[in-house]
């Protein structure tokens, strides 16, 4: 999979428009020399840690199990990375994600919805996470397109009320999903594939889809880059910054409705400081924070690297103050080579 | 009876390869002509076999949360320790983490590598139940320790401590030196209020002060941190003019309250901690503030699962019971420390 380069020039939507076509064109032969050249850097990045973790840990690191075990892991935080790219690159920013997980995954297996699950579908569990997830989406979309609250307050807002309305809902117990169902298909793997790393791909791929190929991802970029110009080209900002939200929060759901699966358990800790982990994937991919530009495919490589990283100091028995630090370091490493790929196409434009 | 566990040894040796190899080597290991070393058995006074003589190799898994308070730091230092100590056991140790789905990754990697045996203190027991049952499954022998999994199946052995038994023990040494003061005032620092570790502390605290008149006069609750038991031994200390005895349940959040407490200038009125640090132990020995006695939660338990993981695949029993299996359930016992007794408990004190 490769990507075109979704930056646009700052100012001119209708020009850009009309440019559509040759730009198309250009995409296709610039594919590998401006994606593949981003996109790179992180791929090499990948290789060196898979490297190490060949070196060190040898056949246990190679096996299909271990592979699958790190797409397990990086499924999660994979989804929520997928929502917070279009946050990130409509220039705003979303705390809440981890905390929205935690109160999707609770709300979908209080008793009530767990009878309710058992007396119809399990998949009623799955609409009520992605609805808890998609509502508070959409408060904080509101609350920061006409609300005007600055989106890191609003969304700071949300991840401390969303985490304690959690802890009320579940009493700070923890909930065990009992409609067999729901585990069935979330613990279970279609083509020895687990069903969390498909619904990653899944979500990868729509995600991919919507940013590059649609006007909505189009109009993304636009916002992110400038709002002023986006809004005199005639796109609906407002309604299109709170879209951004409620679709994080939708990631956030699915998630929730993951985390379930994947731990049989709804927790008012689940999903704690995923926020960060979502922001420093979608950074390192190569997404700009400052909007106007963004990378699916970045952010699954982004993710990829951070659960690679755990896998090999797993293998390896290192501690977790080292891998922090060894986070720590990626991420600064990441920002400073954006800073200088910025700043020359900043130069070049 | 006493044929059966041997007939059912027979059965599955005749039945499954696998099983009699580990069956095998367990008996062997475990006859008398297998000379003990002497430094194994020097380092555990009071073993009556030759259990800690060098057996086949152990590869043990272990994961715990995040080392983040005091006692959490100790299960995972004393669990290193203990599987340092055996020439036979090797250790894979995940990192600490408070995040379920890297501690689930954590025990699939276990799995991936065919560990013997997991040692797992899951950061939520409900949640880790599942990966658990999986490593069952796939002939790994799991220890759970100190937080229980939903699925009793889950785990070949759970190591526990006694939280009701904490309440009992420290209501119990209260009651005892109050001496029939049927008007006493009692006071409760508890930890985290909504977790069910400290409604059976409360519980079994409340009980054993019922069984000699008294009851809790004063109750707040703090969080297990330095700051929080110190706010909420502030306000205690401020709503109540005179105390005669109260109870922290927990030795990291007690360096707070005994500052508060020298804040205030009380000292009308004993202490009694919770959980065993080694701060709280050398101030009952030194004997010069208001803290008598504390009550321990082991912060060994993990330690104990290690030895525990170590006889399950080398197919040895607890050899000071006469069961030739290791039993499926060990609860720690929660002795009240004191004066009298400290430097019983001293080297197993944790620092906090």
């Amino acid at each position: 999979m490769s990507e075109q380069d979704v930056t646009i020039p700052a100012a001119d939507e209708s020009a850009r428009v009309e440019k559509e076509a040759p730009a198309a064109r250009e995409r296709r032969s610039g594919l590998l020399h401006g994606a593949a050249g981003r996109n790179l850097g992180l791929v090499i990045a990948l290789a060196v840690l898979c490297l190490v973790g060949v070196i060190t840990a040898g056949d246990r690191f190679v096996g299909t199990a271990n592979i699958l075990t790190i797409l397990r892991l990086a499924a999660v935080t994979g989804v929520l990375s997928i929502g917070m790219t279009f946050v990130i690159t409509g220039a705003g920013i979303d705390l809440s994600v981890g905390s929205v997980l935690g109160l999707s995954s609770v709300w979908a297996s209080t008793v009530a919805t767990q009878t309710m699950a058992q007396d119809t579908h399990w998949i009623v569990m799955v609409g009520c996470a992605l609805l808890v997830g998609l509502g508070a989406g959409i408060v904080n979309g509101v609350l920061i397109a006409y609300g005007k609250v600055v989106a890191f307050i609003a969304t700071l807002a949300m991840m401390v009320s969303a985490r304690g309305l959690a802890e009320i809902i579940a009493n700070r117990q923890t909930q065990v999903v009992e409609v067999q169902g729901f585990l069935d298909f979330f613990s279970g793997s279609f083509l020895g594939v687990p069903a969390l790393v498909w619904i990653f791909a899944v979500v990868s791929v729509i995600g991919w889809v919507l940013l590059n190929r649609t006007t909505f991802g189009r109009r993304t970029v636009a916002v992110g880059g400038n709002p002023e110009a986006a809004r005199l080209a005639g796109i609906n900002v407002k309604r299109h910054t709170m879209y951004l939200y409620a679709l994080a929060g939708l990631a956030a759901g699915i998630g929730g409705v993951m985390m379930l699966g994947r731990t049989t358990a709804g927790s008012s800790t689940n999903g704690q400081f995923y926020e960060l982990d979502a922001i420093a994937a979608v950074v390192v991919g190569g997404t700009l924070l400052a909007g106007g530009r963004g990378t699916i495919v970045g952010t699954v490589l982004g993710v990829l690297i951070f659960s690679t990283l755990t896998n090999v100091f797993t293998q390896n028995n290192l501690s977790i103050s080292a891998q922090a630090v060894a986070k720590g370091v990626i991420i600064v490493v990441a920002v400073l080579l954006q800073q200088r790929i910025a700043e020359r196409s900043r130069a070049g434009t | 009876m006493s044929a059966g566990p041997l007939r059912r040894r027979w059965l599955a040796a005749a039945g499954a390869t696998a099983a009699l190899a580990l069956v095998v080597t367990g008996c062997t290991s475990n006859t008398p002509d297998e000379t003990p070393s002497d430094t194994a058995a020097a380092a555990q006074p009071g073993a009556t076999s030759d259990n800690d003589a060098p057996g086949d190799k152990v590869v043990i898994g272990f994961s715990a949360p995040a080392a983040d308070h005091g006692w959490m730091g100790a299960i995972t230092k004393s669990a290193v320790a203990e599987a340092g100590k055996f020439s036979d056991v090797e250790l894979k140790q995940a990192e600490g983490t408070n995040d379920v789905n890297v501690q689930i990754s954590q025990i699939e990697q276990f799995i991936n590598d065919k560990v013997d045996a997991i040692v797992l203190l899951p950061f939520d027991g409900a949640a880790l139940t599942e990966v658990a049952s999986k490593a069952m499954k796939a002939g790994i022998v799991v220890v759970n320790v100190d937080r229980e999994f939903s699925d009793p199946n889950a785990a070949r052995t759970t190591v526990l401590g006694d939280n009701y038994g904490m309440g009992v023990s420290a209501g119990q040494y209260i009651c005892d030196q109050l001496g029939g003061k049927s008007d006493a005032k009692v006071a409760e620092i508890a930890g985290i209020d909504s977790l069910p570790l400290t409604q059976d502390r409360s519980k079994g605290f409340a009980d054993a002060l019922g069984q000699c008149g008294l009851k809790v006069s004063n109750r707040v609750a703090a969080d297990f941190t330095v700051q929080g038991g110190n706010a909420a031994a502030a306000s205690l200390l401020q709503a109540a003019p005179k105390l005669d005895a109260i109870w922290n349940h927990d030795d990291d959040q007690g360096v707070g309250v005994l500052a508060a407490i020298k804040d205030a200038g009380r000292d009308e009125f004993f202490m009694v901690g919770g959980a065993g640090s080694k701060n709280v132990m050398d101030a009952i020995k030194a004997d010069n503030t208001v803290l008598k006695a504390t009550v321990i939660y082991p912060s060994t338990q993990a330690a104990d699962g290690i030895r525990l993981a170590r006889l399950l695949v080398q197919g040895k029993a607890m050899s000071d019971l006469v069961e030739v299996e290791v039993p499926r359930k060990v609860q720690l016992y929660a002795p009240v420390v004191t004066k009298a007794n400290v430097d019983q408990y001293l080297p197993t004190a944790f620092e906090s």
